[in-house]
């Protein structure tokens, strides 16, 4: 009999999904089976298993499940908790929040002073330029952390300025950025968002030196990882901060990180940040939410509370590919946030699968049919 | 979740269990609901084949496309009926009755060789040649005591797949 025709072919999809063997984590049930003895009718038929996994994923599948918005239980259900509930609302929405909207106004005031004259007159001395606006971002970014009354507990010592090195997290909402930002400042690669936004981005983030990157272009990897590395080898250019997961998870479980903030030659810092969901869930659901909604909810919320740990620089170990690295690292960040991990690539919320799981699945199916048809 | 309002009442909740022969608790009904309005971003009240290919654990199975002409744009009533051909309490009898509606997608009642090879093709992909094919389901249907012209009903796959110890279940979570 003729072999079965052809290994793998090259997908055609972008996205790059040479990954760990994604049936490790599936669950697995009936398409464990290993098939015996030699092929009868009922063997070809049964489709039973196949069918299951269809119906498992209709009904519960894994990659939903990190998106899912997480809100703290409504307890104003009860006739004496829900007047305290009210009050609460209250106190929130008409004291809470103007208080915090003026916080953040005079933050901004005193940063818009002090960084426009700094950033032209001081043109001619870059490092000393550098310096105070790395300065005023910490700033600004402490002022916002103020302005959701930002609990933020860092653990771990605080990140270095050294060159090769780059810090990865775990990524819930844009606010990772600010909070981590507030301590250190780092350099960020991020995507270009339209409005307020991108122009704070291409203003003051500019200033402490910051990648931006289109989603949607595919070419566009190949330019972001060379200026990744070019950031990186630069002896007085800020740390550089990288959300591998490329997109918002709801801080319950991981998704897949991607290669490429580990394959620069640096030391990888990793970065765990874990919310305390009791008083605000602060995954932002970029389906369901503008940024500034996202905000909003924030500033009327008791509190953002949070854990930020600092962990243990790792290197590529001798003989460990990028993809190895990248989850050895997404381990350490997942156990120490207590994220469950899922075989998924975050990009899968914008676009459909490659084709080489299923042809992978076809293959082995194949294979099986081809082999117990020799047997006697 | 967002959309309108989601909520079932107990008349909903018996009405549909009613509809999948009592094969799911209220309990596991009231999930699915969930997990309905979860798929149904758009809240059409149906959910749309895009809708459940952006499930990447759905759109990777070889057979997502056969699945999806069954379930595509099922409301809840019938979305539930679907599944209860998985649900533990259903019989042999409606799991081989729902392989063989797979198998027969013009609803004829009658499985041909092509319906076999279709699927079988979906199974292998490009990984066997299509005269591989039919040379294995040629092979496997005569040792069974059929030909390559023999039409199989229902109960041929009844007798085919009646003694294999088919297991076809899933679970609904239930929190």
């Amino acid at each position: 009999m003729s072999s079965s025709e052809g290994k793998l072919k090259p997908s055609s999809s972008e996205l790059d999904l040479d990954r760990p063997n994604i049936e490790d984590y599936l669950p697995s049930g009936a398409s464990i089976h290993e098939p015996h003895g030699k092929l009868r009718l009922r063997d070809l038929l049964d489709i039973s298993p196949i069918l299951t996994e269809a119906a498992g994923a209709i009904v519960d599948d894994s990659f939903t499940r990190c998106f899912k918005s997480n809100p703290p239980e409504p307890w104003n259900w009860n006739v004496y908790l829900f007047p305290l509930w009210c009050s609460g609302v209250v106190f929130r929405y008409l004291i809470l929040f103007p208080v915090r909207a003026i916080v953040l106004t005079i933050g901004w005031m005193i940063f818009l002073s002090c960084f426009i004259p700094v950033h032209f007159l001081l043109k001619g001395n870059d490092s000393l330029r550098k310096k105070w606006e790395r300065v005023l971002v910490e700033l600004i970014c402490s002022f916002f952390v103020a302005s959701w009354t930002g609990v933020v507990k860092y653990h771990g010592p605080r990140p270095s300025m050294r060159p090769k090195q780059v810090f990865v997290a775990n990524h819930t909402s844009m606010i990772d950025f600010i909070i981590l930002e507030q301590m250190t400042a780092f350099a960020v690669i991020m995507q270009k968002h339209p409005g307020w936004v991108g122009l704070l981005q291409s203003t003051i983030l500019e200033s402490v030196g910051c990648i931006w990157f289109n989603r949607s272009e595919a070419k566009d990897r190949e330019i972001v990882t060379k200026k990744l590395r070019e950031h990186s080898q630069g002896a007085d250019n800020n740390p550089l901060l990288i959300f591998p997961e490329g997109t918002c998870v709801n801080n319950q479980y991981s998704v897949m990180f991607k290669k490429g903030a580990f394959e620069l030659g640096c030391t990888v810092c990793p970065v765990a940040i874990k919310y305390n969901k009791i008083f605000v869930d602060a995954f932002w659901n970029s389906r369901k939410q503008s940024f500034t909604m996202h905000l909003l909810q924030l500033m009327t919320s008791w509190a953002v509370v949070c854990d930020v740990w600092y962990l243990e620089p790792q290197n590529l170990r001798p003989g460990e590919t990028a993809i190895e690295f990248a989850e050895r690292v997404r381990d350490i960040i997942s156990v120490r946030a207590g994220l469950k991990k899922v075989p998924w690539d975050g990009y899968l919320k914008y676009s459909r699968p490659s084709p080489k799981h299923r042809e992978r699945k076809q293959q082995s199916f194949a294979e099986s049919v081809l082999r117990r048809l020799e047997e006697k | 979740m967002g959309n309108s309002s989601s909520m079932l009442t107990q008349y909903d909740i018996e009405e549909v269990q009613q509809h999948c022969s009592n094969a799911f608790s209220q309990q596991e009904i009231v999930s699915l609901y969930k997990r309905f309005c979860q798929l149904d971003r758009n809240g059409g009240g149906f959910v749309s084949a895009e809708e459940f290919l952006s499930v990447p654990e759905f759109a990777v199975n070889p057979l997502s496309q056969r699945v999806l002409r069954m379930v595509d744009g099922l409301n809840f009533k019938e979305f539930v009926a679907f599944l209860s051909a998985f649900s533990p309490r259903a019989t042999l009898q409606q799991k081989i009755e729902f392989i063989f509606k797979v198998y027969d997608s013009d609803g004829n009642g009658k499985v041909t060789f092509n319906d076999m090879l279709d699927v079988l093709h979906d199974l292998t992909g490009q990984f066997i040649s299509e005269k591989q094919r039919k040379q294995v389901l040629t092979q496997v249907l005569e040792e069974a005591g059929y030909t390559k012209d023999s039409l199989l009903v229902l109960s041929d796959f009844v007798k085919i797949l009646g003694s294999s110890g088919l297991k076809m279940e899933v679970e609904v979570p239930v929190d």
